[in-house]
């Protein structure tokens, strides 16, 4: 029996015709245990939404593998596995954009009332107003009467996150994973939009994946999590959040923590910065030998670093790194 | 809550109420865009003429020799043609085969097109790569002279056949742009929202996809009228079609009688043409409002 | 073209004021009142911040400064004064001839979308060219020099990308790229509409040490609108907030960010996360931005504030001086923010932070 309630194994995701591919998600696996939170940190084109889409099944993986309450999802040739059932309604999804996440020819209650009474959750359609009024006070939006006929257009951007995250619930999932959820929402609204999800944490045990390219964000949502910080496909680090925050090991993650604005202005025109090498992305068509980091490093060592490719490797504490001198490093300690 | 009692204690005579506030609602939105509106004004004109003319104003079938080729006057509004009939009367008799087809072919095709360019897009892989080849090799067909070619080997006295043929014809154009308008559809973050909540590949069509483009469906829908009058004119001014009591026929027997000629005979091929023409104007503008009334951001809970 | 001489540093006199500005816009429903009054001046080579969440005003407060509205909108009220080696232009009354002068040589303005602003089927020299060929300059010479000298100002290979496409530059490079191409006619003041929104955390701390470098060297004023507070205390000298058109606490960066005396800049303080440091609670501002065609009557923002008195919901507040240097807000009891203000200064105090690295 897993620990884990969600896994991902070895995830790969490439696109691209023959000539031309990308590797967007290369060989990524993480488990999250029932109630936890994991925030998938990175900068774009990392692949952190493409490993959300695979572990919410909505992009089947070029190769490796979901698992969902040790059951894996995808069976033979690509097609869905026995587990695939019982696990779809389980995992569900909330987007980024809030003007893209709903359709605009239906009614919030007609958003609401549709997985319902498609899945005979309700018997009737009295009962399923019952249940999306209920779900509509879960997510702080009312007075009901207001919401129930207006169309999405009608909805303020913070409101349709609302609705988005009401969506989701309707199914009763186990596991959400949230693609950059409130990255597009006024600072204002984040804050209440982020205790709704941490609320269903802790009243219904919602796990969560965590998709976000905001650091700030990831720490104060998973304070009590763990973060994974990507980079060109691959997890570079794996801790919990006091650890990475205070103690970061790789460098990418301390050039991260070290390049981050912050609201605070003596803090942030004094803070000491982790200077890289090279400010220069790869083009993932023409990636780097060895460590992928290595080109922007300041602590490269050549003949290892661009070499060999370092796997994530523990290094005590439940913490991971992918990094041949950190990992070193802890060796020593 | 006024939603729920409204549902739980239904008034009688609400239907009317409902209905009635729905076709309020419909004028409002098509009276948005002037052309469309009085495009729509002329489109319902022309269904009343074609549909209700014909039990009001009697049909001339005798011929009066005593009054060929009279101009417009009191007793016979646009004049006479070749045999002394009434003119007018003609026009509105003739027009209501030509309306019906125009409204089957459209609904036919568009029904083809739709059902075949959105399961073609959603499904994907072998299914949607065949179909889109038979469509490109259709599409190369010339379809006039196809048409032509197909009215000397089949009877086409019946409506219903014609449009099915017609219809049958152009399935490809309207398969391509429904299958392209779907695929970019499909991608948006609710149809993605729908997979995760496993809603089914009928509802994901149905509810989430296809009310997105009504707009465009509706106007895919009004070309599909234009094209089917063009072409079913030409196959009956040329001759191909056995029909009568029709706008088509009246051009092919003003021609055939030389009535281009004359100058009191004009009224007799230029009635049928300029009838034709503003009913497909009516069409094409009515179509600018259509997209109003298909527009979710103009709904209001 | 010349360089900025020195002694404007000891000039005082505003290169941009801004007098009672009101600017509506006509939609379906209404008239929106975007712009309510605003007073503000940009100093001579200082940088200002203008915080505020969507549908404050900010954006059209930006573009009426080089007159770039829409057609639906209307600057109802109110006088906006560019000020250069003594002489003065009005320039809400300048014809379209003069407002293309303006435009870039005195005034540019780098936009949010900037990433598509590029036409992709022309090399960046010949973008650059075009641009300074419309606002009058016509040496294809002198525009290249300036444009190779600038773009090693943003440290991008000059040769290199002068000559490129749009589309072989990555995200960070084009907007670097469309700074360099504002400054190309030497403007004295820059416009920036979300200059690091939608950016990566790396290509947003390069963006942000470059435009605190090209400020110190070349000495222009800058304004810069954000929802990213972080943004405005990297860069600002001063910061202004706005909320639903009206600007609501003026003052320097310290002031603002360490004695805020607003409720909604303390609520947006408190809304924000930072990395550094251990966890803290966050609250949001509960309710939603006020509907512009119909806003609330007296303090706009009375229905979402914790301190709202009756005074507040009949009686809209001006701006008024409070401690510190040019500090002003809009507030009647930002003496009670003051004191909760205090608490937090208390707790999180500042000189007693540790740097992580």
């Amino acid at each position: 029996m897993s620990e884990y309630l969600i896994e991902a194994k070895n995830l790969v995701r490439r696109f691209g015709s023959r000539r031309e591919r990308v590797t967007a998600v290369d060989g990524v696996s993480f488990g999250i245990r029932e109630g936890e939170v994991v925030c998938l940190v990175g900068e774009s084109g990392c692949g952190k939404t493409t490993t959300g889409k695979m572990v919410a099944g909505l992009l089947k993986p070029t190769e490796g593998q979901v698992s969902y309450a040790g059951e894996e999802i995808w069976g033979e040739g690509g097609k869905k596995g026995d587990g695939f059932k019982s696990y779809r309604l389980k995992v569900q999804i909330i987007h980024q954009d809030p003007y893209a996440s709903l359709n605009p020819s239906h009614t919030v209650f007609k958003i609401l009332s549709a997985p319902l009474l498609h899945h005979k959750l309700v018997n009737s359609r009295a009962e399923a107003m019952d249940r999306v009024v209920s779900l509509l006070g879960t997510v702080g939006l009312g007075p009901v009467e207001e919401f129930i006929t207006k169309y999405p257009h009608q909805l303020s951007g913070g409101q349709r996150q609302r609705v988005s995250v009401a969506r989701a619930l309707t199914v009763n999932p186990k596991v959400i994973v949230a693609d950059e959820a409130v990255s597009m929402v006024d600072v204002s609204i984040r804050v209440s939009l982020l205790n709704i999800l941490t609320n269903l944490k802790r009243e219904f045990g919602v796990t969560y994946l965590f998709i976000t390219h905001d650091l700030a964000i990831a720490k104060f949502f998973a304070w009590e999590g763990r973060i994974a910080v990507m980079y060109i496909g691959s997890i570079v680090e794996f801790a919990t959040t006091p650890q990475l925050i205070s103690d970061p090991r790789h460098p990418y993650t301390k050039a991260l923590l070290s390049a981050i604005p912050e609201a605070d202005p003596e803090l942030t025109r004094r803070k000491q910065r982790f200077e890289l090498r090279s400010q220069d992305i790869p083009s993932l068509l023409d990636l780097p030998t060895g460590c992928l980091f290595h080109p922007r490093c300041p602590l490269f060592e050549k003949g290892l670093c661009d070499v060999k490719r370092p796997e994530l490797t523990p290094i005590g504490g439940g913490r991971f790194v992918a990094c041949h001198i950190a990992a070193r490093e802890a060796g020593r300690s | 809550m006024a939603e729920l009692t409204r549902s739980t204690q239904p008034k009688p005579l609400q239907w009317l109420a409902d209905f009635g506030r729905s076709i309020g609602r419909f004028l409002r939105l098509m009276s948005r865009n002037k052309t469309g509106f009085l495009g729509f004004l002329m489109f319902v004109g022309f269904l009343l003429l074609a549909l209700v003319g014909p039990l009001l104003i009697p049909e001339e079938t005798s011929a009066d020799i005593t009054a060929i080729y009279e101009t417009p006057s009191r007793a016979h509004i646009l004049g006479t043609d070749s045999q002394g009939k009434d003119i007018w009367s003609q026009i509105v008799h003739g027009g209501r085969d030509i309306i019906q087809m125009a409204l089957l072919t459209g609904a036919l095709s568009t029904f083809v097109g739709i059902t075949l360019g959105a399961l073609s897009a959603v499904i994907g892989g072998r299914f949607d790569a065949t179909l889109t080849t038979a469509a490109d090799v259709w599409l190369t067909i010339p379809r006039f002279p196809l048409l032509a070619v197909l009215a000397t080997l089949i009877k086409l006295d019946n409506l219903m056949t014609l449009a099915l043929l017609l219809a049958f014809l152009s399935w490809a154009g309207l398969y391509r742009s429904i299958r392209a308008q779907v695929f970019s559809l499909k991608e948006r973050d609710y149809v993605e929202a729908a997979v995760a909540l496993d809603l089914g590949l009928g509802h994901i069509i149905f509810q989430e996809i296809l009310p997105n483009m009504m707009s465009y469906i509706a106007i895919s829908f009004t070309f599909g009228m234009t094209s089917a009058i063009y072409a079913q004119v030409g196959l009956v001014f040329l001759g191909l079609v056995p029909l009568s009591r029709n706008w088509g026929v009246m051009i092919n027997l003003a021609w055939t009688q030389g009535a281009i000629f004359f100058k009191d005979s004009i009224y007799f091929i230029m009635a049928p043409v300029a009838a034709i023409a503003l009913f497909q104007l009516s069409v094409v503008w009515m179509s600018r409002s259509l997209e109003e009334i298909f527009n979710p951001r103009l709904r209001t809970g | 073209m010349q360089t900025m001489n020195s002694t404007s540093q000891q000039n005082q006199t505003p290169p941009l004021s801004i007098r009672n500005l009101w600017v509506e816009y006509s939609v379906e429903r209404g008239l929106v009142k975007a712009v309510r009054g605003i007073n503000l001046d940009l100093r001579p080579e200082e940088s200002l911040a203008l915080i505020g969440e969507s549908g404050c005003g900010k954006t059209t407060l930006a573009l009426s400064l080089i007159r770039l509205l829409v057609k639906a909108a209307t600057i109802t009220q109110g006088t906006i004064t560019y000020r250069r080696d003594g002489q003065e232009l009005d320039i809400l009354s300048l014809n379209s001839r003069e407002l293309r002068r303006f435009r870039w040589r005195e005034c540019a303005m780098v936009f949010q979308s900037a990433l598509n602003a590029f036409n992709p089927v022309l090399r960046i020299r010949d973008q650059i060219y075009d641009t300074a060929r419309a606002h009058g300059v016509t040496s294809r010479e002198e525009t290249h020099q300036r444009a190779l000298e600038l773009l090693e100002h943003v440290q991008l290979d000059p040769k290199r990308v002068i000559n490129a496409y749009p589309h072989e530059l990555s995200g960070g490079m084009r907007q670097r790229v469309l700074l360099a191409m504002s400054l190309l006619l030497d403007p004295q003041v820059l416009i920036l509409d979300e200059p690091t929104t939608a950016l990566d955390i790396l290509t947003q701390r390069t963006i942000i040490d470059l435009l605190r470098r090209l400020k110190a060297e070349l000495g222009f004023s800058m304004m810069f609108i954000s929802h990213d507070l972080a943004t405005a205390a990297e860069l600002a000298d001063r910061v202004a907030t706005m909320y639903a058109g009206n600007i609501v606490e003026l003052g320097s960066v310290a002031d603002i960010f360490y004695h805020p005396t607003h409720p909604y800049t303390l609520g947006l303080i408190r809304a924000v996360p930072t990395v550094t440091g251990d966890f803290e609670e966050l609250a949001s501002i509960p309710g939603s931005p006020p509907d512009l065609i119909d806003p609330p009557s007296g303090c706009k923002f009375h229905p979402r504030c914790t301190y709202a008195t009756e005074r507040c919901r009949v009686e809209e507040p001006k701006l008024e001086p409070v401690l510190g240097i040019g500090h002003t807000v809009a507030c009647f009891h930002h003496d009670l923010v003051e004191q909760d203000t205090e608490s937090l200064a208390k707790n999180h105090s500042h000189t007693t932070r540790k740097n992580t690295l």
